[in-house]
């Protein structure tokens, strides 16, 4: 798809939604991240897929079953909620509370892969880091994200990702997935494109 | 989300199970090697007591401490309440102090609800008088959800001193907002007239516990207060015993299912006898463990986000 609604464009600020990554390419994109985990963690051993919610943890969940089906290994699988350490629990009416599940083995002495849909300012990256440091110490934390969309506000970069998006701050990113919300999509919706 | 927290009323269905299921996801911090969450950093919290306490203010404080809030605890005794100030200019100096939220207990009932008139912050009631306990209702009905599986359709029989309980005051109105079944059960000095109509027009009412217990799942025997047993609310202690105690035997008459409760402090013998409130059926610890997890979740629920 070429950029259609900028260069003509007649009638100013029409919403423009894109379609970034459909069905499909969500699934070769889940399987490239598998296909990346197994090599920079030699077969994944040792090592755990903690998922943010809401959509990191499906997310996490694929990623372990691709892992198992490529080089039959099963990596366990976790969710880190992060509403407790997040940085803007005071700007927002009270947030729910989610779970976190971790795997009967724990993440002491583990590498934890933390997983999530968008990775954008990076604050939630630094609220699953301080969610982590309260339940357990991992070797090491690697990052794994469907999509980059950049504006970071914090130190913080994705170690796999499915997707980089250049995007503007006026633009948003959702990512939909069939266990959440009944379809694989990653769409861009435009403000005023530059 | 609600402001304050003055009674079991002033929770619907959806926040009762939205704070059970927090206090869920609250529990599983006591598992952990760190006990501690960020949520309320910077938030002040104060323990206001009028009344001797030492299993709910230390509740309180635990919860208010996983939570990472600073907490200043103030009793009574030694404070100057003792030299007369009032309630209200208490709550004016501790308001100038910048207390978030205020978890009160006072012997008068009422008093939580005249403090939520005086402070910008939350106010929690702690008990007061003999009107309500609304944490305690709470922690009871995690527990019932807890070992029972659900809350809709249980059978609840509340035994003892009704009249003076202020926990089965906020037991009645929460548990009857989650569907459940309450049976009120005590000698008929010791239950107010008319009570089922003024807080839950579906609660029944008995003076026979025996005829309770075959259908109860669960039982929770209510304290009775020292004090009280020279009113002449009964004839004897031993008497009393007798007929609304649990022991044993009608212990054996529950069905297998079954739970006992009690709030604490416990008066072995009096109430409930060491064999039944050390049984596998008693829950009475797992409440005080239950009661830190409740206490988080409702603090986090008041104090969490921003909800001015």
């Amino acid at each position: 798809m070429a950029y259609p609604p900028a260069a003509r464009s007649s009638p100013p600020r029409q919403p423009s939604v894109k379609v970034i990554l459909a069905s499909a390419d969500v699934q070769r994109v889940v399987d490239r991240i598998a296909h990346q985990i197994l090599e920079k963690t030699q077969g994944a051993a040792e090592t755990v897929l903690l998922g943010i919610p809401t959509r990191g943890a499906p997310l996490a969940r694929r990623l372990a079953a691709r892992i198992s089906t490529f080089e039959d290994v099963a990596v366990p699988v976790g969710v880190l909620d992060i509403t407790l350490y997040r940085d803007d629990l005071r700007r927002h009416a009270t947030r729910a509370v989610g779970p976190t599940e971790l795997p009967p083995g724990g993440i002491d002495g583990k590498r934890v892969i933390l997983v999530d849909d968008v990775l954008f300012s990076g604050r939630t990256v630094r609220a699953a880091l301080d969610a982590l440091n309260d339940v357990g110490r991992p070797a090491s934390v690697q990052l794994a994200v469907l999509v980059d969309r950049g504006h970071r506000e914090l130190p913080i970069r994705a170690d796999y990702v499915g997707k980089n998006i250049p995007t503007s701050l006026a633009e948003s990113v959702k990512v939909t997935l069939a266990e959440t919300d009944g379809t694989d999509e990653v769409k861009l919706y435009g403000g005023t494109t530059s | 989300m609600i402001r304050h927290l003055l009674s079991g009323a002033d929770l619907d269905a959806d926040t009762a199970t939205e704070i059970l299921d927090t206090a869920a996801e609250m529990a599983t911090v006591a598992g952990r090697e760190i006990k501690k969450l960020p949520a309320l950093r910077g938030r002040t919290v104060v323990n206001l007591f009028y009344e001797d306490s030492t299993r709910t203010r230390i509740s309180f404080e635990a919860a208010a401490k996983r939570l990472s809030a600073d907490v200043i605890n103030f009793s009574a005794k030694g404070s100057s309440v003792t030299k007369g100030e009032s309630l209200k200019d208490t709550a004016l100096t501790l308001q100038a102090m910048g207390a978030d939220a205020v978890v009160v207990r006072h012997p008068a009932s009422g008093a939580p609800h005249r403090l939520a008139n005086w402070v910008d912050g939350s106010v929690v009631n702690a008990g007061d008088g003999t009107h309500e306990h609304p944490t305690q209702a709470l922690l009871d009905a995690y527990t019932m959800r807890a070992r029972l599986g659900r809350l809709a359709g249980l059978s609840v029989a509340v035994v003892g001193d009704v009249l003076h309980s202020r926990v089965a005051r906020s037991n009645v109105l929460l548990l009857s907002t989650l569907g459940a079944k309450v049976t009120l059960v005590g000698p008929p000095t010791l239950i107010p007239v008319d009570i089922t109509a003024a807080l839950a027009p579906g609660t029944d009412v008995s003076y026979d516990l025996d005829s309770v217990l075959p259908n109860a799942d669960v039982v929770m025997m209510l304290r009775v207060q020292r004090e009280r047993m020279n009113d002449s609310y009964f004839p004897s202690a031993r008497e009393y015993a007798r007929r609304y105690g649990l022991d044993g035997p009608r212990m054996r008459r529950l069905p297998e299912h079954a739970i006992v409760m009690h709030p604490g402090p416990m008066n072995r013998g009096m109430e409930i006898t060491p064999e039944v409130a050390d049984s596998p059926r008693s829950t009475i610890v797992e409440q005080v463990t239950n009661g830190v997890s409740v206490r988080m979740a409702v603090l986090y629920l008041l104090l969490g986000g921003n909800n001015r």
